[in-house]
């Protein structure tokens, strides 16, 4: 039984991914809100873009963490959304990831059931790697 | 609760007439003693915020308009603070004496102090300008023309282009007119000749003690209303209408009263007191308002198919006025076209209309028979293409949405999702939806009756289960019939719900209550923001603009709030303070563009009739004002922001008028395009925007319910794709003129001109929402347009006017198995410029067919290719040119082997497809051949940018010429064939593929491209032609740059005069004419529109063919 580095690396993640899951979630009732016309997009896509930025850094922070801690199982799963993450950022509008979200065109039914598909997703995959945190830091702790 | 009969519509008229709270120039209102005060400071320069005032002291070219010097020392003062802080902060420089020798404007100035008319409440009389609006000159002339019509035999009208006339061909058999309480019919055109005036019956009805229809509820409440509602930013108003059942009971005993009382006397004579002189002015000046706007748009397709009978109706009546032979008759006309509608209200309507929908008798209709492409040398008809007809039973075709205003590219909807994709073709909905109309029903009521559930307007597609219920046609749900409704104001008779005039027509249009108000409707605002660099300068449009608002001030739309605005600007902001009272214009220069800020807080943007002549003044003077100007930067995006924050209170439209690139501050853009890749046949890039700064913008207008349109008139790049984001999303309009020069260029001026004109004399409508709704099933996909997508099916539009289109993606989400129609309704909320609250609703109903024959049967080749413009735009814009162009062609491939796999047996060699669908390879061809998608042609940029933009925001008519021009042979006209126009005879000639071969020699063509027609004379064209038609003596005389056909006094002249009239009086636009000769250098523009020939990049329309059928193959 030890406090590594590791362990504390999957302790912190455990944490952060809680928030991620709330963003999450937050990004699919956003949504659907707008699906179902309770609220105007202008309004809608601030708030979400004031999180997107967050939900980004705090996922590379963790990409970060577990580089450093040598875990590359960890990190090998997390790859593909950190690539995600950062062709979503560069790949925006002129203007950049402020308008992640556009208002302007939010509103297609593609784009609407991309986004509304994008934060399920991510919901799933936050929830599951919420688990497997927890298990590896348990795991981490136990092991030596 | 119930509204107050006759005064309460006074108080109403009051309300609007004096501008109210938010409106209301604010406590500030710098009178002459402000103005006094600011002179004074000029004497001395101030030490503080002088060191700016100077600025505007230095310039040279303050003529006769007070230089006014930026006041601002210290920015952290707001511009709210002006009106108590005002006169220490200004260092103003009001040289009322200043005037430039020898000009007028002194003299103008004194007489204006005069100007005090429209500030009492009565609104004034309707601007005299709309009788002489380019639309409404026939209108007498057709009213009168068709009130013969029915007085004389019903044959005796000739076939006339109106297909309007087919569109609501029932109208003539409606029930007799009655007068009602709680309903009102306007009518959009001049009143019948048979109806009293107006003036004749005043107050009839009020005596009668009959409560007024449709009262907006008081003032207080109207206003409470608003305040409640204001806590949501944006309005919602849609989904706010409340039913109040007992109001309609209240309402119901005063029916019945009216209904006894009155009948003694002569039913028309009661309907139009009540109509008329009933009301006060206010009210029925602004309800016979859209009558000179509506005027008629004699659509160049002629109505073929018209009935004699159709063709008698007279259109110039809204139904309540009929032949008197109606209204002595006391039952309902049960003969004619309204048998449908069963005299019982017990029958369900649906079950007869489904009766009429089993059109399989015939084998195979005309538009399934086979064609094969290959070999059928002329696909072109020789008259223009029609909309095709929904397969529906007569009676509910009848009723149906006209296709001018509403049109599907699929006319038999596709069962299942399946269906659709087997059949490889587009499916959705071209929209324009607020089209002038020669006639419209308008409504008065109470209660706008709709479904409880999914809101939809009841229209004429419902059914009917008993008296009491109807059943939504969208959603299926059962409402119930208010009392209200029961009662039919055109037969006075109670419990016919079915005959009441929503259920009688497609379109109608509902005067909304306070209900879908956020706030009180806003007044017409106009600001004009103007480019006056050194490069406007050289260009001089200016001239023009001010010439032509000094022409149209009259005819501007709105009420006694009208409001108008002026700003210029380079490299700085001017501000121009009209302020009643005010000897003269005053100018205002902000330098400070990083900062914008208003200089004075009202003044700005005052009253059109308050301070005419102090903005004739400043009309006059700005052309001469900036001539000398060596400014040559241009700070458009500050001057937007400031635009903004003027409107931003109202809301309104901002007109700007740029000429470069914009140089200086906030929204600065460089040039991006490569001039060698002109011709590229690879990549086009930059289509779309370099910045988000104007998106964002136009959202924050579109929230202030502010649309800005844009005239770009420019000689070099001036990156229109970021440009047109200002006006793309705030629902604005997009104007361009390429190469603008007012010399150099006459054509382009004179185009100019003619836009101006209609662009401030049409109609438009503020603070607009527009909501699509669709029977369960059917979802919206995607939406094509200039606005702002607000919901999943609502569209926000800052301003709608008469030439925007809309196209809308559909897809069919569920099973259509359960039913055998779907409807499609359009409800355009908006405030008109006399500042009612009003509602346009549209409704379609198309049949659900099963079978993949019978989805081709009745495909609108016409939609689909308009359809498919507007998602290649997209693509285009979101992937690259040349995706979007493979797509356009495999939409072709894919939807031609769709059809061939479903007639296997008939398996040729050739390129087969039905004959609904025989010139969608020609369009598509037409279509890569546009300049929004050509590659391999040398295209400006700009000039792409902007036909995506028109094929954007185009209604399908104007589209449709852009897309494929209309190709005659004009040498040669006889009256063969000719139909009569205001007893002026217009020869039809035959339409002829758009191919060189046609082109002969000896002849003379006009190709008619929608925005501009052209003329191409041959070299050995008939000498009498170019004799009595242009009036040259021979071919070598005619010049080189010809715009006008002189009017000549031979029989050719005139016929070819007289066409060209006809075909100019169907668009909105008048278009330019080039008379192009054979020699000239301007053929090349000519020739570009013959899309059938081949070019060095691109297929003749064969070669295209083939490929298609090879891809087929593959």
């Amino acid at each position: 039984m030890a406090f590594t580095f590791a362990a504390f690396c999957y302790m912190l993640a455990l944490v952060l991914c809680a928030a991620l899951i709330f963003f999450a979630i937050w990004h699919i009732i956003a949504f659907d809100e707008l699906r179902t016309d309770f609220k105007n997009p202008i309004d809608q896509c601030n708030p979400v873009h004031a999180l997107v930025l967050p939900e980004y850094s705090i996922h590379s922070l963790f990409c970060v963490m577990f580089l450093c801690a040598q875990e590359w199982l960890t990190l090998g799963l997390n790859v593909p959304l950190l690539f995600y993450h950062f062709w979503r950022y560069f790949h925006c509008p002129a203007d950049g990831p402020e308008l992640a979200y556009d208002p302007l065109v939010v509103m297609n039914a593609d784009t609407l059931s991309y986004c509304q598909k994008e934060a399920w997703c991510k919901l799933a995959f936050y929830l599951l790697s919420f688990f497997y945190y927890l298990y590896c830091m348990i795991s981490a702790l136990v092991s030596s | 609760m119930q509204a107050p009969p006759g005064p309460g519509y006074g108080l109403h008229g009051q309300d609007y007439a004096a501008p109210s709270g938010p409106y209301s120039p604010g406590p500030g209102k710098a009178g002459p003693e402000g103005q006094g005060r600011c002179g004074g400071y000029y004497s001395g320069p101030r030490p503080g915020p002088a060191g700016l005032g100077l600025a505007g002291v230095q310039r040279g070219y303050v003529g006769g308009i007070a230089a006014f010097g930026n006041y601002h020392g210290s920015p952290a003062a707001a511009p709210q603070g002006f009106p108590a802080t005002c006169s220490p902060q200004l260092a103003p420089t009001s040289c009322r004496s200043s005037l430039p020798a020898g000009s007028p404007h002194a003299s103008v100035l004194a007489a204006a102090t005069g100007w005090s008319a429209p500030l009492t409440p009565v609104p004034l009389p309707p601007p005299p300008g709309y009788s002489a609006s380019p639309w409404s000159v026939q209108a007498p002339d057709r009213l009168l023309r068709n009130h013969a019509g029915p007085s004389a035999s019903a044959g005796s009208s000739p076939a006339n282009p109106v297909a309007d006339s087919l569109a609501y061909p029932g109208r003539q058999n409606a029930p007799p007119p009655r007068s009602s309480p709680v309903m009102s019919t306007v009518l959009p055109g001049a009143p019948s000749p048979r109806a009293p005036p107006a003036g004749k019956h005043p107050r009839e009805p009020v005596a009668l003690g009959v409560p007024l229809p449709g009262l907006p509820p008081q003032k207080g409440m109207q206003y409470g209303d608003c305040v409640n509602n204001q806590a949501s930013s944006a309005p919602t108003p849609l989904s706010s209408a409340s039913d109040d059942e007992e109001e309609e009971e209240d309402e119901e005993a005063g029916v019945d009263s009216s209904s006894t009382t009155s009948s003694a006397s002569p039913v028309p004579n009661s309907y139009d007191a009540l109509e008329g002189g009933g009301y006060p002015d206010v009210h029925s000046s602004s309800a016979s308002s859209p009558a000179p706007d509506h005027a008629p748009e004699p659509d160049p397709a002629p109505a073929a198919p018209l009935s004699a009978k159709v063709m008698a109706k007279p259109f110039g009546h809204g139904y309540p006025t009929l032949q008197p032979g109606y209204q002595t008759t006391a039952a309902p006309p049960s003969a004619g076209t309204f048998a449908q509608y069963p005299q019982h209200p017990g029958v369900n309507q649906l079950s007869s209309a489904l009766g009429g929908l089993s059109l399989q008798s015939s084998p195979q209709p005309e538009s399934l028979r086979p064609i094969n492409l290959t070999q059928e040398r002329d696909v072109l008809p020789a008259t223009p293409v029609w909309a095709p007809v929904p397969n529906l039973n007569l009676d509910l075709r009848k009723l149906n949405c006209s296709p001018d205003s509403f049109r599907c590219t699929l006319t038999s909807i596709p069962q299942t999702q399946a269906l659709l994709n087997k059949a490889k073709l587009p499916l959705g909905l071209l929209l324009h939806p607020f089209r002038d109309l020669t006639q419209l029903p308008v409504i008065t009521s109470n209660t706008i009756v709709r479904c409880r559930s999914c809101r939809t307007y009841i229209n004429p597609f419902v059914s009917f289960i008993d008296q009491r219920r109807w059943k939504c046609n969208l959603c299926y749900r059962v409402n119930d019939v208010p009392e209200e409704f029961m009662y039919n104001p055109l037969t006075r008779s109670y419990g016919e719900p079915h005959k009441r005039p929503e259920v009688q027509n497609s379109t109608v249009e509902f005067i909304a209550s306070s209900d879908y108000m956020l706030r009180p409707p806003q007044p017409a605002v106009y600001l004009f923001v103007l480019d006056v660099s050194h490069n406007a300068m050289e260009a001089g449009y200016l001239a023009v603009l001010c010439q032509s608002l000094l022409e149209n001030l009259d005819k501007l739309p709105g009420d006694s709030r009208t409001r108008i605005g002026f700003m210029t600007f380079d490299s700085t902001i001017h501000f121009y303070n009209l302020q009643e009272g005010f000897s003269q214009p005053q100018m205002l220069i902000v330098s400070d563009i990083d900062d914008v800020f208003l200089p004075t807080p009202d003044g700005l943007l005052v009253n059109l009739y308050e301070s005419r002549e102090l903005i004739k003044v400043l009309l006059n003077a700005l052309p001469n004002m900036f001539t000398s100007t060596r400014e040559t930067h241009s700070a458009l995006g500050p001057a937007l922001q400031a635009a903004f924050k003027l409107m931003s209170p109202t809301g309104g439209r901002v007109s700007v008028f740029q000429t470069q690139l914009p140089s200086l501050g906030a929204g600065l853009l460089q040039s991006r395009e490569d001039p060698n890749q002109r011709s590229s046949t690879k990549v086009v890039q930059h289509l779309g925007p370099a910045t988000d700064f104007y998106k964002k913008l136009a959202l924050d207008c579109s929230g202030q319910q502010t649309a800005v349109d844009l005239f770009l008139l420019s000689s070099q790049y001036s990156d229109l794709s970021s440009l047109a984001c200002m006006s793309r999303y705030s629902a604005g309009c997009i104007y361009y003129y390429p190469s603008f020069h007012c010399t150099h260029n006459p054509s382009q001026m004179e185009k100019l001109q003619k836009d101006l004109k209609r662009y401030l004399t049409r109609k438009i409508g503020f603070e607009a929402v527009m909501r699509i709704r669709c029977t369960k099933g059917l979802s919206m996909h995607t939406f094509h347009g200039n606005f702002f997508v607000r919901s999943t099916d609502l569209l926000s539009l800052a301003n709608i006017n008469p030439d925007a289109g809309f196209a809308v993606q559909l897809s069919i989400e569920e099973s259509l198995t359960d039913t055998s129609l779907v409807c499609f309704q359009t409800a355009l909320l908006y405030t008109s410029s006399k500042g009612e609250r009003r509602i346009r609703v549209h409704t379609l109903c198309l049949p659900v067919v099963s079978s993949l024959a019978e989805v081709h049967a009745g495909a609108d080749v016409q939609a689909a290719i308009c359809l498919l413009a507007n998602m290649a735009v997209d693509r285009s814009i979101s992937s690259s040119l040349s995706d979007a162009r493979d797509a356009l062609v495999n939409a072709v491939v894919d939807s031609l082997s769709a059809y061939g796999s479903t007639v296997s047996n008939l398996r040729h060699s050739g390129l087969m497809a039905p004959a609904s669908l025989k010139l969608f390879p020609l369009y598509v061809l037409a279509l890569l051949k546009q300049k929004a998608f050509r590659t391999g042609t040398s295209t400006r940029l700009d000039d792409r940018v902007y036909a995506m933009c028109q094929i954007k925001s185009q209604p399908l008519v104007h589209l449709m010429r852009m897309i494929h021009p209309n190709l005659h042979r004009i040498d040669r006209l006889t009256d063969e064939g000719a139909i009569h126009v205001n007893d002026r005879v217009v020869p039809q000639p035959p339409l002829q593929k758009l191919s060189a071969e046609k082109l002969t020699r000896e002849g003379a063509f006009l190709m008619d491209c929608g925005s501009v027609f052209y003329i191409w004379i041959g070299k050995d064209c008939d000498s009498n032609f170019i004799e009595d038609v242009l009036g040259f003596p021979n071919f070598a005389s005619i010049p080189q740059k010809m715009t006008h056909l002189p009017e000549l006094d031979t029989l050719a002249s005139e016929r070819t005069r007289s066409f060209l009239t006809w075909l100019q009086d169907s668009r909105p636009l008048s278009p330019v004419l080039h008379v192009v000769k054979d020699e000239s250098p301007a053929k090349m523009e000519f020739f570009q529109h013959l899309v059938e020939d081949r070019t060095e990049a691109a297929f003749s329309y064969y070669e295209f063919l083939l490929h298609v059928q090879q891809q087929i193959s593959k």
